[in-house]
């Protein structure tokens, strides 16, 4: 990857981070820890990886991406606004009665939104009959899944991981932001999930491992997947929950909840700190 | 008026207060507990209580098999992923071999608020309704709440109980003789030209809807139906009789709740008008849960046109 593209990508995350804390702060209410940690992932999906145009937000033959985890709509919806999929402004209704911005994602009113989403565990299996669409119809689009490391508890998950390898999905990709929290606490504590590369090269799949804040080891490993032949691959992100806003980080006291005025201001000026230094050094 | 507790809050208390009572009791929730507010007996009987991970069809899976050894399993999630995901389990591990677990559903209805229609479970009674056996409960206020506990645990079977997210009024204390029974409605508000029957937080609106058609010259009756199954027959008719129209009011879909059951009953044994008040077969959308509530019509005012409607059916 260029000096040129890091630098590009790297400032349209620190975009999505502000976007999704403005969203949730707006509407009071949403989830910010796994927004923050998911925001390098999606965004190096959208603008390096993923063959989509806002202008054709439905076409046939476009990459598809599924947010498997989905209360963590506020950074898609803000990715998806960065992309110009609609106006950043339409993300202060977020969660608002007087928005269709559902506090997760909604295929039907969102433009963007490849799968409506919330129910964990659900997303993956409607990404595998996507990869399978593709493959029935011989299009070469790719569908990509994000999930939480709390999220693969479901046993669903894992019934989508046979199927996928079963049919030889190497259209398929997904990627796990492993933050390593979930709403009760750390994973390992809550229901201990490890060791996850052994349990997908088990279920048949190509296991890649990133870190999930660098954003060339995220694009390098999302090219590989796509040469990568005959199975799914996962990518193991791992990643820290609330990324980017100090007093967040690895807390999962802020899984689910809205920063106060106070709170908001001091977050903002982190995230807003690290978007002015990006700005002058693209200058 | 009482204090204002949301019934989850009460719930969560309560499992705690109880919990030297019943020893058997032991309590299971999936990575929600903060919300479904069993992390308090997660803290003082750390050894009864069970986090079964993001993984709720295993968890109620996991009930039965606990209750078929002799526990008594609370097991906990939303209404959402308890009914709705773990349906099935429910049904074949749970009702089917008559085992004495609690399915729990927390969130119930639209007052879920922002996280949207994937959260709001309006489907619940009907579904829990339609399996052989089921209880089906869902008290009003943290007080009702509180005694609905301890008769759940009283009673050796498999029973759903729904929760609620907002704090509402605490209105049974106030009743004279207020006494809890499991299948026994509650009269709160007498009246003699139409009965409202009620569940959960619909409750507090329609003793509020009951005000404003006393400015009208109505005189309304209230009945609390805390549980919706099986259904207090005896209360619904003596309504039926006495009023000659009913409307029933619920956080739930108009198909297959609360609504239905009284239609059933009614229209066997004495046939009057009843009009349905609920969600209109839609589903949710995200908001502050007072606007959500007020955007499909649950509201006093709401229940109040339904009863001009019944008032305007029994008369035609
Ligand atoms: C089926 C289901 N059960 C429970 C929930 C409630 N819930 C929302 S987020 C969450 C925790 C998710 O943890 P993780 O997947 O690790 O997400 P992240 O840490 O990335 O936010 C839970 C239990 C849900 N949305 N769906």
């Amino acid at each position: 990857m260029d000096a040129k593209e890091l630098h590009s990508l790297t400032l349209t995350a620190a975009k999505v981070r502000s976007l999704a804390l403005d969203a949730v702060f707006a509407a009071s209410s949403g989830h910010i820890g796994g927004s923050l940690s998911v925001a390098d992932i999606l965004t190096v999906l959208y603008f390096h990886t993923m063959k989509v145009d806002p202008a054709d937000p439905t076409a046939p033959g476009r990459d598809r991406l599924v947010l498997s985890k989905g209360h963590t709509s506020p950074a898609l919806y803000a990715a998806l606004a960065l992309k110009g999929f609609f106006p950043q402004e339409e993300l202060k209704l977020f969660r608002s009665i007087q928005g269709h911005f559902s506090g997760h994602p909604d295929m039907v009113h969102v433009k963007g939104v490849d799968m409506s989403t919330g129910s964990l565990g659900q997303g993956i299996s409607a990404a595998v009959g996507m990869a399978l669409a593709g493959k029935l119809d011989k299009k070469d689009y790719r569908v990509y899944a994000v999930l939480g490391d709390g999220e693969i508890e479901e046993g669903q998950v894992w019934e989508a991981a046979m199927a996928a390898a079963k049919y030889h999905l190497d259209n398929f990709c997904a990627i796990v932001d492993v933050n390593g929290l979930q709403i009760d606490g750390a994973t390992a504590d809550v229901m201990p999930s490890e060791p996850l590369d052994k349990k997908f090269e088990s279920f048949n799949w190509h296991v890649l491992k990133v870190d999930g804040h660098d954003i060339e080891a995220i694009a390098a490993a999302l090219d590989k997947a796509a040469t990568l032949k005959d199975k799914p691959t996962v990518i193991l992100a791992k990643t820290v929950k609330g990324k980017g806003v100090s007093f967040m980080e690895n807390d999962a006291g802020w899984h689910g909840k809205a920063p106060n005025a106070e709170q908001y201001e001091k977050a903002r000026a982190e995230l807003a700190a690290v978007l002015e230094k990006l700005e002058k050094e693209g200058k | 008026m009482g204090e204002k507790i949301a019934t989850r809050a009460a719930y969560g208390k309560a499992l705690v207060a109880l919990a030297e009572e019943y020893p058997d009791l032991v309590v299971l929730d999936a990575d929600l507990s903060t919300a479904t507010m069993t992390n308090g007996f997660a803290k003082a009987y750390p050894e009864r209580f069970f986090d079964m991970g993001i993984a709720e069809c295993n968890m109620v899976g996991v009930a039965a098999g606990l209750a078929a050894c002799g526990k008594k399993p609370f097991a906990n999630s939303f209404a959402m992923f308890t009914v709705g995901r773990a349906f099935e389990q429910v049904r074949n591990s749970v009702a089917y071999p008559r085992l004495n677990v609690k399915v729990v559903g927390s969130h119930g209805g639209l007052s879920v608020g922002e996280d949207g229609a994937t959260h709001q479970c309006c489907e619940d009674f009907a579904t829990m309704r339609s399996i052989p056996g089921m209880v089906v409960c869902c008290p009003c206020d943290g007080n009702e709440m509180t005694a609905a506990v301890k008769a759940l645990l009283d009673y050796d079977g498999p029973a759903y109980l729904r929760l609620g997210r907002l704090a509402v009024d605490t209105v049974t204390d106030a009743i004279p003789g207020y006494k809890f029974e499991l299948g026994k409605g509650v009269e709160l508000r007498e009246g003699s030209d139409a009965a409202v029957i009620a569940v959960g937080l619909m409750v507090q609106k329609a003793l509020a809807a009951a005000e404003l058609l006393a400015a009208e010259g109505v005189s309304l009756r209230v009945i609390d139906m805390h549980t919706v199954k099986p259904l207090d027959t005896e209360l619904v008719l003596k309504a039926a009789e006495e009023t000659g129209c009913i409307v029933t009011t619920e956080e739930h879909n108009i198909i297959g709740g609360l609504g239905e059951a009284v239609c059933a009953c009614v229209s066997g044994s004495c046939p009057v008008p009843v009009v349905r008040h609920g969600v209109e077969d839609t589903f949710g959308r995200s908001g502050k849960a007072e606007q959500v509530l007020e955007h499909y019509g649950l509201t006093p005012e709401g229940i109040a046109e339904k009863v001009r409607q019944a008032l305007k059916l029994k008369k035609g």
